[in-house]
């Protein structure tokens, strides 16, 4: 009798009724058929077509689910589904950007852009050029120049001042200043960039006279993007030194300064680095406070502590809102294009190089 | 080199950690040239005190001291002393091995003197390091690598190597707080007969949770108890290892010794 | 106190001075101490520089402020403005970046999430000046039939009334770059606090018996619900301050209710447009309007850490 029972029972009890392996195949094929008669019905649009299949399939599924595999089987297919979707929702606009970064950006993209500026290149230059009566030239030589000091400037302000702060809530740091840096470093890293443009711009109309513009002015705006960025990131890598190489560092009778300096520094200083790397990516695309401080110029300008000084972001910002020739905008929009993956370059570049800083020179801690 | 400027007298010593005390009222004499083992329960504050004996302690935030260490007759708490100097005098070897990790073999045992700026001439340096290493017994297992990370040695030789580097600087006392408690029993067995050659040269205090390692290595015996949590660690006795093994004159450390309770 | 080479010879022993090492710890701490100091003497100065630059234009008779009418009937279209783009930012980012984190900590094959990872953070790192152009020369020509769509069959709504922009550029077009702007933000930080949640529950759920998405539920969403907070409050306070996206892409204008028509502006852009050319009582009326800007943000960025407290400093010592 049991002997007779146990087969039976126990496929009945572990096995489900479950759809196929192949059922949400299936569902999306006949999903996409739905879908393209759908659009059809309204006047045939790619994203109708993609919405109604979307729509489709969701419905389709999680109604088989529900009748053969059970309520909570159902709700899961549904969640599955939307999970799929939001991924490939938010694929279009993300790809869509670095897509039209690389084709609007390479055509003009290339060493005649990134050597030569646009002193004297006019509207006229590139209604000729749009004719095909002459070559396209202008490029952001400058934008690029002025990119490099400024974020140059910047970081030599920020680290230091930076990195010695989080020495100082790691290291030091107890009671009531260091939970104000710690509070304030917070509140800093919320600032909106525009508002950091005003400070500067403000601070150096006060000090110099109103309406003073130079790349410096610049780089103090960045430098109080920058600044809390570096403290927090440096913080973060300081604070995972074990303690242990602080004592024993003590024990040998060593001053704190230098177990900070020769000990603890070296230990943490890839985490640093790639920090402070990921900071300049950060504020190597600001905008908005160069416009405020640093201004527009077409020209090469090699001092940052005199006159405008034009950067990468900026240039893409003036050549896509005021072309040279509001006529024919395009030649100016290939400039902005190009000049925008130059940009992404350039944070990408850093980015990878953050990334290898810190795998590479990582400590050894294993065998 | 004297080796004998280190006799260490404690004073009702009272050691507290913001305002809870964790050791009360200990005072006890710690001889020249002698192995000084602290055994007792944890949390009995034997770590806790034998940090005090070149301020380690002062590590951590709102720990602080009452009472005295004498270092021949030398407050180590007196108001002009440097707790940097002190600890070049009283060296210290912690639980877990601690190599600098960023630094070769060779650098971590001259870290004491080149990370206190000191410039020497490379002849004298190579001398400290393979004295030191000897010293350590690990001059032979590592004189053909001295330029690799001190962190690609076993548990053993780290902690070796972190005992040269604590006696580079020519320290008169070495505290050791439990050194073999992340070690195998071979590792450990290696670090006990270096305890052995090193109290020629050193005072040497060793916070042990190991009885037999106690009663193998130390002279002279301290046990430490707690009455209950939240009350203070106190020393109950101190005398020959000897005799704290055999005849110990307090009950509960023969109850401790012999396994009764700890 | 001057015995040095005769030291530096013996190194063993070699007990430096202690008065010499006291003074580079002084010194060091010091430096430390003031590099603190100058961060806290930096967010005082921008306080006071904006406060103090936006003080006319607040004390000004109202007749001489743009609109005539004062500095607070000047600024409140903006902050309308500011809060309308954000809040289309946020109502679109949040869900699918939530979908989009769920994706790759829970639903993509291992490899491949690691990649994924990857390539969020790169996509936050995009500054933000190619959004901008991305969105007025792809999004803003792509969505203009869907404002068109809006207008004509939801109308009605305030939120849709008619005529829709010819170029795209209007605040929802703005506040769709703002979403897709701070989608690889909030990805990031939820996806990194969802793989965090502790394998043990997660088994734990999986043991009695719950589904995938019963096990994400029960563990992932409240273990995460902090961090997917502060995720999205950062994001807010970005789509808030965002200057470049919105003054690019938006065709700015007066106030109206309408997102799918031109007009509209937010402060940042408002302050970006107008402040190279500004001069006088426009740029402390510009100041004003970023004090306020300021405001905001703090407030958001409080109420985000309130949300959040930060991690504490963990100890190795004994």
């Amino acid at each position: 009798m049991t002997t007779d029972a146990v087969p039976a029972t126990a496929t009945g009890t572990l096995t489900h009724r479950r759809l196929p392996r192949y059922a949400p195949a299936v569902t999306l094929a006949l999903s996409a058929a739905v879908g393209a008669g759908l659009s059809a019905a309204v006047g045939f649009s790619v994203p109708a077509f993609v919405v109604g299949a979307l729509l489709a399939y969701m419905a389709t599924i999680t109604i088989a689910a529900g009748v053969v595999e059970g309520r909570r089987k159902a709700v899961d297919r549904l969640v599955t589904s939307l999970v799929y979707a939001a991924f490939g929702i938010a694929l279009v606009p993300l790809t869509s950007v670095v897509w039209s970064v690389l084709a609007n950006g390479l055509p003009r993209f290339g060493a005649e852009f990134l050597t030569t500026s646009l002193r004297n290149v006019t509207g006229l230059h590139d209604q000729q050029a749009a004719e095909g009566l002459a070559p396209y030239i202008g490029g952001a030589y400058h934008a690029v120049l002025g990119t490099f000091l400024i974020t140059a400037l910047a970081t030599l302000i920020s680290v230091p001042v930076g990195l010695l702060a989080s020495i100082y809530l790691v290291e030091y740091g107890r009671g009531r200043l260091a939970r104000a840096i710690t509070f304030f470093v917070d509140v800093m890293t919320g600032i909106p960039s525009i508002v950091a443009g005003l400070f500067a711009a403000a601070l150096f109309g006060v000090l110099f006279g109103v309406g003073t513009r130079n790349g410096f002015a610049g780089a103090v705006a960045l430098s109080v993007l920058m600044i809390p960025v570096v403290v927090r990131s440096s913080e973060e890598m300081l604070r995972i030194v074990p303690n242990e190489l602080r004592e024993a560092a003590y024990a040998l009778g060593i001053p704190k300064w230098r177990a900070v300096v020769r000990v603890v520094l070296p230990t943490a200083i890839s985490g640093i680095a790639s920090g402070i790397t990921l900071a300049i990516a950060r504020v190597v695309g600001e905008t908005a406070p160069l416009i405020v401080t640093a201004g527009f110029t077409s020209s090469i300008n090699n001092n940052p502590f005199a006159d405008w000084m034009m950067s990468l972001p900026a240039y893409v910002y003036s050549q896509a809102m005021r072309p040279l020739s509001g006529s024919t905008p395009e030649p100016s929009l290939d400039r902005a294009w190009a000049a925008a993956l130059t940009l992404v370059i350039i944070v990408m570049a850093l980015n990878l190089v953050a990334r290898l800083v810190a795998r590479l020179f990582a400590p050894k801690n294993s065998r | 080199m004297p080796a004998h400027a280190n006799r260490i007298d404690v004073g009702d010593l009272n050691v507290y950690y913001g305002s809870f005390k964790a050791v009360e009222d200990v005072s006890m004499v710690i001889e020249p040239g002698s192995v000084t083992a602290f055994i007792g329960p944890s949390g009995c504050g034997k770590s806790t005190f034998i940090r005090t004996l070149n301020r380690m302690h002062e590590v951590v935030p709102g720990a602080r001291v009452e009472g005295k260490v004498l270092l021949d007759g030398e407050d180590l708490y007196g108001a002009d002393v440097d707790p940097v100097v002190v600890r070049r005098q009283i060296g210290m070897v912690f639980q877990r091995p601690n190599p600098f990790p960023t630094m070769s073999i060779r650098d971590n045992v001259l870290a004491g003197i080149k990370l206190n700026g000191a410039r020497i001439r490379r002849s004298e340096s190579d001398e400290i390091v393979e004295q030191s290493l000897r010293g350590a017994n690990l001059w032979t297992e590592v004189k053909d690598r001295l330029d690799k990370p001190g962190s690609g040695l076993s548990g053993g030789q780290q902690q070796r190597l972190c005992i040269a580097r604590a006696i580079a600087v020519q320290p008169d006392v070495l505290l050791m707080d439990e050194p073999c408690s992340a070690l195998d029993p071979i590792s450990t067995l290696a670090i006990e007969d270096l305890i052995s050659e090193l109290k020629k040269n050193y005072t040497i205090v060793i916070v042990t949770h190991n009885m037999q390692q106690a009663s193998r290595v130390s002279d002279r015996t301290a046990f430490f108890n707690i009455e209950g949590t939240g009350k203070p660690g106190r020393l109950v006795e101190m005398d020959d290892t000897a005799k704290i093994f055999t005849n110990p004159s307090v009950q509960a450390t023969e109850d401790y010794v012999s396994g009764r309770f700890g | 106190m001057t015995i040095t080479t005769t030291d530096v010879q013996t190194p063993p022993n070699a007990s430096s001075t202690p008065a010499k090492n006291r003074a580079g710890d002084r010194n060091f701490s010091w430096a430390t101490r003031g590099a603190g100091m100058l961060i806290l003497v930096v967010l005082a100065g921008v306080a006071a520089f904006l406060l103090l630059e936006s003080l006319p234009a607040l004390s000004a008779d109202p007749a001489d402020i743009e609109g005539g009418e004062g500095f607070f009937a000047y600024v409140w279209p903006l902050v309308f403005g500011t809060l309308a783009a954000a809040l289309i930012a946020l109502i679109v980012a949040t869900p699918l970046a939530l979908g989009i984190a769920l994706f790759i900590s829970h639903y993509a094959p291992r490899r491949l999430s690691q990649g994924l990872g990857y390539v969020v953070d790169l996509l936050a790192a995009i500054p933000s000046v190619v959004y901008g152009l991305w969105g007025i020369q792809w999004l803003a020509p792509n969505v203009r039939g869907a404002w068109q769509w809006l207008a004509d069959h939801l109308g009605f709504v305030p939120l849709f009334t008619g005529p829709a922009s010819a170029t795209g550029r209007t605040l929802m077009t703005a506040g769709l770059v703002l979403a897709v702007m701070i989608l690889p933000i909030i990805t990031a930080i939820a996806r990194e606090v969802f793989l965090q949640t502790p394998a043990l529950h997660q088994e734990a759920a999986l043991a009695l018996g719950a589904t995938r998405w019963e096990m994400i539920r029960m563990t992932v969403l409240p273990f995460g619900r902090p961090g997917l907070i502060s995720g999205v409050m950062l994001g807010l306070g970005r789509a808030l301050g965002e200057t470049m996206a919105v003054a690019m892409v938006l065709s700015t204008g007066g106030f109206t209710w309408s997102m799918v028509t031109s007009g509209n502006s937010t402060i940042a852009a408002e302050i970006a447009l107008d402040f190279p050319e500004s001069a006088g009582l426009k740029t402390n009326t510009l100041i004003a309007a970023g004090l306020v800007l300021f405001v905001i943000t703090l407030a958001v960025n409080m109420a985000a850490r309130r949300v959040v407290t930060r991690r504490q400093a963990f100890s190795g010592a004994n």
